[in-house]
């Protein structure tokens, strides 16, 4: 089990740091869908299956689609501009910025949390449980994050759309 | 699976299972679960394999008997060796990749096409007792895996450098998430009649007859019905069949995304589409048709899995029928039917499932009220948003024909 679980992690963690060495946006792109693989992998590991085939379903179906198109759409060009420019000082200094931002509010997040008492038994939840627990107690979450992601959505395809031009052969 | 609970007059029932626990039991315990696993494997691969092999061979003659010709027919008796021949020479035939392309990529989307579409098979429910996995959220797992298929099919566009490939690859994306939507708001009202999201228990939710001739399958129920036809529909779409072909129009589209391929690679694309397509009619057989359940009491001495079969079979020569039947539909077409009329009627029947799901006390004269209701949930909406939608446009006058 074990064995298995580095296996993940040097899956997850290898295919994240090729992703960010390669100088074409594309191959990053899909080397980062391999690393969320690795994380649905490491789900199935830890024996939460649903929330696995979630990862593989959100993220490896939809999410993936949507980095590939805003890389592809975003370029005029295809071959000269996908490849990503040299690194430079502020490049890595803004890096590390937003690593060590990111690090920061998870390291607050990590122990500022109180983890109640010594390692229990893990509980044996069903998909039921889980669909119980999201329309129940935490139905108001769930609620608030669809309509944040709904806004959001709007608000993406009205700064990305352009004025339609009325054309005859949409009338058909 | 517990063979006790059979009766013993059905032997065939039991069959394949003992056939599999006869063969492993030639290896030492150890080694046991993997050829169980193995045995599996190499069953659903061959039983599909073939599968693919006669599937185009049966529409090829179907559809030249819908023609009006005789379909291919000098390869062995009736053609029957049409597929071994198509076989040999798609393996036979050079494999061209373009000096500009992505060599990686460009190898691995048909590979990772048909592993990732061969994956559905795994929790469909073939038979009582033969079932590859059993997961408790298998409808998910079956759908998480269908949608990364749309990951190969860009990196089988982009990675062939060519312009038209990479246009096709977005076209045929835009078509497999819209048709994504209906597809998944479909199956829920399933879901939540039977409570659960294994494959196993849905089947076993659908058990039983009325009067021991009428099946309780979810098709025959208002909202199962309409969630079937739009299943079907958005099942047609996303294995890219006719009239939803759009993806590889061979006919005007130069084959889309797979406009670079040749050789084994092309024909492996081909093998995946039917692949899917057989994942797709599967769940459809077990979601809606009742899975292996026969479809009254008095047939139950088939074997489960013979039924399965028929029923799926049945559904993929529909896709054949309807494929030499109806016109290829146009790319605004398309999406209009998927986000304006498919969604928010899979949306409707979701209330329609939860309505028939509240009033399952309802007995007697009510009985009939719950019936009159729900089809009305379904009917009315259709008919209105069909006739809105249609407006202006439908009826369409051939002018050049009538005339």
């Amino acid at each position: 089990m074990i064995l298995a679980l580095l296996l993940i992690t040097l899956l997850i963690l290898a295919s994240a740091a090729v992703a960010m060495v390669l100088r074409n946006l594309i191959h990053s792109a899909l080397l980062l869908v391999l690393s969320w693989c690795g994380i649905a992998a490491f789900y199935l590991w830890a024996g939460a299956e649903f929330v696995a085939f979630a990862q593989i379903l959100v993220y490896v179906g939809a999410i993936s689609m949507v980095v590939l198109f805003a890389v592809l759409l975003t370029r005029p060009a295809r071959d000269a501009e996908l490849s990503v420019p040299a690194v430079t000082v502020l490049r890595v200094a803004a890096g590390l910025m937003a690593a060590g931002m990111v690090a920061s509010i998870l390291g607050l997040a990590v122990l500022t949390t109180r983890f109640s008492g010594a390692a229990t038994r893990a509980p044996q939840l069903t998909v039921k449980d889980l669909g119980a627990l999201l329309a129940g107690p935490h139905a108001a979450a769930l609620l608030v994050t669809g309509v944040i992601l709904t806004v959001a959505l709007l608000g993406a395809v009205l700064i990305a759309a352009p004025a339609p031009a009325p054309r005859p052969e949409d009338h058909s | 699976m517990t063979p006790a609970a059979v009766p013993p007059d059905r032997w065939l029932e039991l069959a394949p299972l003992q056939l599999r626990d006869w063969v492993t039991g030639f290896l030492p315990a150890s080694l046991q679960w993997l050829a169980t696993g193995l045995i599996t494997i190499v069953a659903i691969l061959a039983v599909f394999g073939l599968l693919f092999a006669y599937l185009t061979l049966a529409e090829r003659k179907i559809l030249g008997r819908i023609q009006n010709r005789p379909g291919p027919n000098r390869t062995g008796w009736f053609g029957l060796l049409q597929p071994f021949a198509d076989g040999v020479k798609a393996l036979t035939k050079e494999d061209v990749v373009p000096r500009q392309a992505d060599p990686v990529l460009h190898y691995l989307a048909p590979v990772v096409l048909v592993a990732l579409s061969l994956l559905g098979f795994a929790v469909i429910p073939f038979g009582r007792h033969l079932v590859a996995v059993e997961l408790d959220a298998a409808v998910l797992y079956f759908f998480a895996a269908g949608a990364a298929t749309e990951l190969a099919i860009f990196m089988a566009g982009w990675a062939s450098r060519n312009k038209y490939a990479l246009l096709a690859a977005m076209r045929a994306l835009a078509q497999l998430i819209s048709y994504e939507l209906p597809l998944l708001l479909a199956f829920v009202p399933v879901v939540m009649l039977a409570g659960t999201l294994s494959t196993t228990a849905i089947v076993a939710a659908q058990g039983g007859w009325t009067l021991g001739v009428l099946p309780h399958w979810f098709v025959l129920t208002p909202w199962g019905f309409a969630g079937f036809v739009i299943f079907m529909i958005a099942a047609l779409a996303e294995s890219n069949r006719s009239p939803f072909d759009l993806p590889e129009a061979e006919s005007e589209l130069i084959a889309g995304h797979l406009t670079e391929y040749s050789g084994f690679k092309y024909a492996l694309f081909f093998m995946a589409e039917y692949f899917g397509m057989c994942a797709l009619c599967g769940m459809a057989v077990t979601l809606f048709l009742g899975g292996w359940q026969a479809p009254c009491a008095a047939l139950e001495c088939i074997p489960s899995y013979a039924w399965f079969g028929a029923k799926l079979l049945t559904l993929l020569l529909g896709f054949i029928w309807i494929r030499a039947t109806l016109p290829r539909l146009r790319m605004d077409q398309l999406t209009r039917l998927a986000w304006k009329f498919l969604v928010p009627l899979a949306l409707i029947n979701l209330g329609t499932a939860a309505f028939w799901s509240l009033t399952a006390g309802w007995t007697g004269g009510l009985q009939l009220v719950r019936w009159a209701v729900a089809l009305a949930l379904v009917a009315g909406p259709f008919v209105l948003l069909g006739r809105r939608l249609s407006r202006g446009v439908a009826p369409r006058v051939y002018r050049y024909a009538s005339s």
